[in-house]
């Protein structure tokens, strides 16, 4: 398997250890079909599992051969069969099975076995903890009283991988697809229709199952029905297209999050892909794992170069290609479409800022973490360098919003407005929270029907004549969505335009992050 | 050789083969599917009439919203009811 070094996968390091027969894989590989998905049982009574490339092992082997004798002992070498010595009590766990599924992390390490499993355990070399275990005196009266053990091969870096695929492969239920030893990986994804057309990385077994150690829950749970091909997604397709979207595993919760918000009939996926405007689901993460994972909410937030940001919106837009049937071209209808369109996912500035979290003002509490995705195009810069009052910032931002989608249109398109921290600091000095910017701007974005309604200023385009005469609100109660985000410098905030909002179109959804 | 997982819905149906296409519309019942969107009912109107002119029976359905697929209730209604669909997009 070739692994890129950037993904930091372990096989590409050099093996620790120097013995140079008999290794473990230096016989024949044990097949598929022989390696058991599930834990072989462990020999009866008083085990220790070691391995020759272990110096603690090596300095206890006259004690294993003592206790061999005088207490009936079955040691399990992991790489020489004849470690300590050739002998009908030592059994050699040539595919690491044993070592593997009886979660063997340390040599030598003891074990008191009763019914295949092991009851207790000790690691290293310690002559009082050997002898209270095993209930036999004067153990290794010549060696020293205490070593540390060594790492077991079957926790070894370099073998990890192929010891995970061999004995957890069985639990993933995707079909196997051959990339032949002339293809290229990323032409032949590419090929296959696969790819948003930037690069993604191969989807091995291997790296699925990393994937999914970043979750707690099944493979085989279904996490939502993804639309346009209305399929059930499981976490393991939702893992295979996080891999190839670039995450790592611990984004994987805020991927299955995104995707569960996605496929409610509330954001209506179907819809907002469907439709020819310029939309996707942009996503909004607030709580502590933005930390705990290294998002950037500060600068270039809405740009390149923090991973998790980068890949997570990513991950749920090749859920909606991949599993869901949704491209370009196909029921996604897109008129011109939008960078947004490869995944936008950016977290909130919630410690820079002094208001509620847009989590906390749609319901939830600080200390949850949580997806709010928001049907989205690409955003567009606001510049005021001169408002050094809330109610002059105000009136710009409003002055702003009102093309948002259209000047000529109103109610129907929800908006989402980022605030940078030097536009929020105008808002901290004057004292105001977000409730009272909220209905500060909703008066300041009544707008006279008059200037609103088909024909007004010349423009066919509008609301219908009906409409003249009573002041509009440019958007719908709840339809101005505010979050805080951005570098520390710069005058300037950013507003990401909606689509049809409401029971035809798509309301944003608020998801907490669980596992 | 590498070995990659799908990441697909596998999915993928059978070539399915196309209903008989009908020699005539003579006494045939024809649905007509507004998928709601502004003036699709006039463009409708006169493939209605058309279709009379040539002997068909129509049924005029409607769908909710243009923004989401039929209900399952609407498409079994039309596939019990109907020979033959025509769906309207208009904009």
């Amino acid at each position: 398997m070739r692994c890129p070094k950037w993904l930091g996968n372990p096989g590409t390091q050099q093996r620790r250890f120097t013995q140079q027969t008999p290794l473990w894989k230096s016989g024949p590989m044990p097949s598929d079909a022989a390696s058991p998905a599930t834990a072989p049982p462990l020999p009866e009574g008083l085990v220790v599992v070691v391995k020759r490339d272990c110096p603690t092992c090596v300095l206890t082997a006259p004690v294993l051969a003592d206790l061999a004798d005088r207490a009936g002992l079955t040691v399990i070498s992991q790489d020489d069969p004849e470690f300590p010595e050739p002998a009908n009590w030592v059994i050699h766990d040539s595919d690491l099975a044993l070592s593997w599924h009886h979660d063997i992390d340390t040599v030598p390490t003891m074990l008191k076995v009763s019914g295949g499993v092991a009851t207790d355990r000790i690691v290293g070399w310690n002559r009082r903890e050997w002898e209270e275990f095993t209930g036999v005196d004067n153990l290794g009266g010549d060696l020293p009283d205490w070593r540390p053990g060594c790492g077991s091969l079957s926790v070894d870096p370099t073998l990890t991988d192929e010891l995970s695929v061999r004995f957890s492969g069985s639990i993933l239920k995707s079909r196997r697809v051959e990339i032949a030893a002339l293809e290229d990986e990323w032409e032949s994804l590419a090929d296959r229709g696969w790819s948003d057309g930037m690069p993604v990385v191969p989807p091995t077994e291997a790296r699925v199952l990393r994937m999914l150690e970043g979750t707690t829950r099944s493979p085989d749970d279904i996490v939502a029905i993804v639309p346009p091909d209305l399929v059930e997604c499981t976490v393991e397709k939702v893992a295979v297209n996080a891999v190839m979207a670039g995450c790592r595993p611990d984004y994987l919760p805020v991927v299955i999050a995104a995707v569960e918000a996605a496929c409610t009939d509330e954001f209506n996926m179907h819809g907002l892909l469907a439709t020819t405007m310029p939309v996707g689901p942009v996503v909004i993460v607030n709580g502590p794992i933005r930390q705990q994972i290294g998002m950037n909410s500060g600068i270039n937030v809405l740009g390149q170069g923090n991973r998790a940001n980068s890949t997570i919106g990513r991950a749920l837009q090749l859920v909606i290609r991949n599993v869901g049937g949704g491209r370009p071209g196909g029921v996604d209808r897109a008129t011109h479409g939008s960078p947004a369109k490869y995944g936008l996912c950016f977290p909130e500035d919630e410690e820079g800022s002094p208001w509620d979290s847009l989590a906390q003002s749609r319901g939830f509490d600080a200390g949850q973490s949580t997806v709010t995705l928001f049907p989205g195009e690409s955003p567009r810069i606001v510049v005021d360098q001169q408002s050094r009052s809330a109610e002059s910032l105000t009136r710009h931002l409003a002055l702003a919003l009102r093309s948002n989608i259209s000047p000529k249109l109103a109610m129907v398109f929800d908006s989402m407005l980022v605030l940078s921290p030097e536009h929020m600091s105008r808002y901290r000095d004057a004292g105001w929270d977000r409730s009272r910017f909220l209905d500060e701007i909703s008066q300041l974005l009544m707008i006279p029907g008059d200037e609103l309604v088909r024909g007004a200023g010349g423009i066919e385009e509008g609301l219908p004549a009906a409409m003249a005469g009573t002041p509009i609100p440019k958007f719908r109660p709840g339809g101005l969505l505010v979050v805080h985000a951005g570098g520390g410098a710069g005058l300037f905030s950013s507003i990401i335009a909606g689509w049809v909002n409401g029971a035809t179109g798509t309301d944003p959804v608020t998801r907490e992050i669980t596992a | 050789m590498t070995i990659v997982l799908d990441p697909t819905g596998e999915s993928a149906p059978q070539t399915r083969q196309r209903v008989a296409r009908p020699e005539s519309l003579q006494g045939l019942t024809v649905g007509l599917l507004d998928i709601s969107k502004p003036r699709g009912d006039i463009f409708l109107d006169r493939v209605e009439s058309k279709l009379l002119e040539m002997g068909a029976k129509v049924n005029r359905y409607r769908k909710p919203t243009f923004t989401k697929p039929a209900p399952v209730d609407l498409r079994h209604e039309i596939a019990s009811q109907c020979d033959a669909v025509i769906e309207a997009l208009a904009d």
